[in-house]
């Protein structure tokens, strides 16, 4: 019973760390898919961050500075995606797997002299009063400041999206272009902007994930995270809020296989690096209609079409 | 984007624009090479005599020829993975988790069921990759027949859940005991093994990749299949008003598809690897995927895209040693080629 409680209390303070970098991919990821385009591209992008973060860090000992690296570096990429598939119509498949491996190929190259390099990195921070709180205060409130803004962006996404001028031209965009232009938007304009915000927070999960997670750099060090990002997008049915309580699953998940492999329970930790997928793809059965519902009809013209 | 693929089965070779896009394509492929090249000097190094080097350890010699075989292969298959079910108008982005799971059905095989002649193991071998890689893309088509889910979300899904499930039984169960700890399974008996071929390591798996081509070129261009495949990808609706089971061929495609890609996971383990291991496939299905796009879903010119990539992937091994260049970095590369073709060939920015 004791070990039981160990591992619940290990679960919740190990969920929110590896959920954040996550948490911002996914967030861009809404935000892109929202418009209608879907960019598999996220990986290359996170990966882009976690590079050029862990870069800029290192060469001037600020961390701010690699956060703004990171984010830049991940929007860049995700503006040829744009270019691509907006300006030259490119296949939005295809050519999310190339901006991956675009991705992988620079920063291979470009981090290559910093495997093995130590930075300051971001240190947790405990917010007064809150962490005190047993267990849920000490997983939540003893985290690095990207995790607290990570905690803020979803209710601001959630209002930029369904409340402001914007959100509702991204919306509308994402429904159908045609009528959007009828409306007087100019959807490339909106389009462009959506894939580049999407890029640059997936640029700032990378360098969370290079900055604060594990601070340090290794090539491919993303490891997937962004397709869980595409899986967590379609789980949240493209909304910032449920994309939030998505990443904390996916970090429970990773908290609950570390948990089990300290107290040796005789459980494949692959079984459980399976949850994010397999669940999206029982919600994703179950729900069908619900998630046909919320996917923005320009995406769902993309997936039949493969556009 | 798949609609000219479908009006045309031989594109390459009746259409009016054929040989003309086919100029227009190796003209911008060169342009990527030369935009790798320029890059490269920016990044000090001498791009003319990089290209030399992977020239000589490539096309030039017949160890580096047989390199490149070896790397076509899983791409032929993975790419008719891909090619075979657009045609109908699905997208299969599920190659790596079907040759992932082929590989690894395949392996069951040569650890328990090998030790009778090769005649034997190797067919069902096949079979099982078949089997194994089918089965992994039948998840998906169920899931898209009972419950309307969209297949290229689960079959992109899908890869991860192979990768990790072969991944369970390569640290677990078949773990080799005496492997000294690497997750690595027991080398296959030799009777499990494609032989390689004329002190290269390009081996006989290659007459798989040679007859699916064959084959299915025969079957979309001159049967009633491929004509009622056709039908099916150039107007689904309409397919059905004149009778054609649209749901069955739509299975079916993908059904095959993913066994093929199943039988390039057989051939990673019987022809390269000799044993199954996590990172069998280092992206083989997702490039397949590609190579298949940039041959705009044709299995002949799939041949082309296929030898392509695998220029540049055994390419990029070669500069890794000879010109200080990353490993990583030949996907520069690949991506490079990809929107020059995607971006600016003839068709694609006209429509969609």
């Amino acid at each position: 019973m004791t070990t039981f409680w160990l591992v619940i209390k290990g679960v919740l303070t190990g969920a929110v760390g590896p959920g954040i970098s996550v948490m911002y991919a996914t967030y861009g990821e809404v935000i892109t898919e929202r418009s209608g385009k879907i960019n598999l591209g996220v990986e290359g992008a996170m990966l882009m961050g976690a590079c050029f973060a862990f870069i800029a860090a290192a060469e001037t000992q600020s961390e701010a500075i690699g956060v703004l690296a990171g984010g830049l570096a991940g929007g860049a990429l995700s503006l040829f995606f744009a270019f691509m598939v907006i300006t030259r119509r490119a296949n939005q498949l295809a050519t999310g797997l190339a901006i991956t491996m675009l991705g992988i190929g620079i920063t291979s190259w470009a981090g290559r002299s910093y495997v093995g390099v130590s930075i300051a990195g971001l240190d947790p921070i405990a917010i007064p009063v809150l962490s005190g709180v047993p267990i849920l205060g000490e997983a939540l409130f003893h985290q690095d400041i990207l995790a607290y803004i990570a905690y803020a962006l979803g209710p601001t996404l959630w209002f930029v999206l369904f409340r402001s001028r914007w959100g509702l031209s991204l919306r509308a965009v994402g429904e159908s272009v045609e009528v959007a232009y009828a409306a007087g938007r100019n959807a490339a304009v909106v389009q462009y902007g959506a894939i580049a915000i999407g890029g640059i927070l997936a640029g700032i999960g990378g360098a969370q994930l290079s900055l604060a997670f594990t601070q340090s750099w290794s090539e491919g060090m993303t490891a997937g995270r962004g397709f869980i990002a595409v899986a967590l997008v379609i789980f949240g049915m493209w909304t910032p809020l449920r994309a939030m309580a998505g990443s904390l699953l996916f970090g429970a998940a990773i908290g609950l296989e570390l948990q089990l492999q300290t107290v040796d329970a005789p459980v494949s930790p692959f079984y459980l690096q399976m949850l994010p997928y397999i669940t999206t793809l029982v919600v994703l059965a179950i729900w069908t209609g619900a998630t046909f519902r919320a996917m923005p009809e320009g995406l769902k013209r993309v997936l039949k079409e493969g556009g | 984007m798949i609609q000219p693929v479908l009006q045309s089965p031989v594109l390459w070779l009746n259409s009016g624009g054929a040989l003309p896009t086919l100029a227009r394509n190796i003209g911008l492929v060169l342009v990527a090479i030369g935009l790798f090249g320029l890059f490269l000097a920016v990044m000090g190094r001498d791009a003319l005599d990089a290209y030399g080097k992977v020239f000589d350890g490539t096309l030039g010699s017949r160890i580096g020829l047989g390199e490149i075989g070896v790397r076509m292969i899983p791409f032929v298959l993975a790419g008719l993975a891909t090619a075979l079910p657009a045609r109908v108008g699905l997208i299969n982005v599920g190659g790596e988790g079907q040759l992932h799971i082929g590989a690894w059905f395949a392996t069951g095989v040569a650890l328990f069921a090998s030790g009778g002649p090769w005649v034997v193991t190797i067919p069902f071998m096949i079979l099982a990759g078949f089997i194994g890689g089918g089965a992994w893309a039948g998840v998906a088509i169920l899931l898209r027949y009972w419950r309307g889910v969209n297949e290229v979300i689960s079959t992109l899904l899908l890869n991860f859940v192979a990768i990790l499930l072969v991944n369970v039984f390569v640290f677990g169960p078949w773990k080799n005991p005496d492997g000294f700890g690497y997750p690595y399974t027991a080398n296959f008996d030799p009777t499990a093994i494609l032989p390689a071929i004329g002190g290269t390591r390009f081996h006989w798996g290659f007459v798989l990749p040679a007859i699916a081509v064959v084959v299915l070129y025969f079957v979309i261009a001159k049967t009633r299949w491929g004509y009622n495949i056709r039908a099916i990808g150039g107007n689904p609706d309409a397919a059905e008003r004149r009778g054609i089971p649209v749901g069955r061929y739509l299975m079916l495609a993908m059904l095959v598809g993913g066994g093929i890609a199943g039988i390039a996971g057989m051939i990673e383990v019987s022809g390269v690897q000799h044993h199954l291991r996590p990172e069998i496939s280092n992206n083989l299905g997702f490039l397949g995927f590609l190579a298949s796009w940039l041959a705009r879903h044709n299995p002949i010119a799939l041949i082309g895209s296929s030898f392509l990539l695998a220029l540049v992937v055994v390419g990029g091994d070669l500069l890794q040693f000879s010109a200080d260049v990353p490993s990583g970095a030949s996907n520069i590369l690949i991506a490079l080629i990809l929107f020059m073709v995607l971006g600016f060939g003839q068709r694609s920015a006209a429509r969609q």
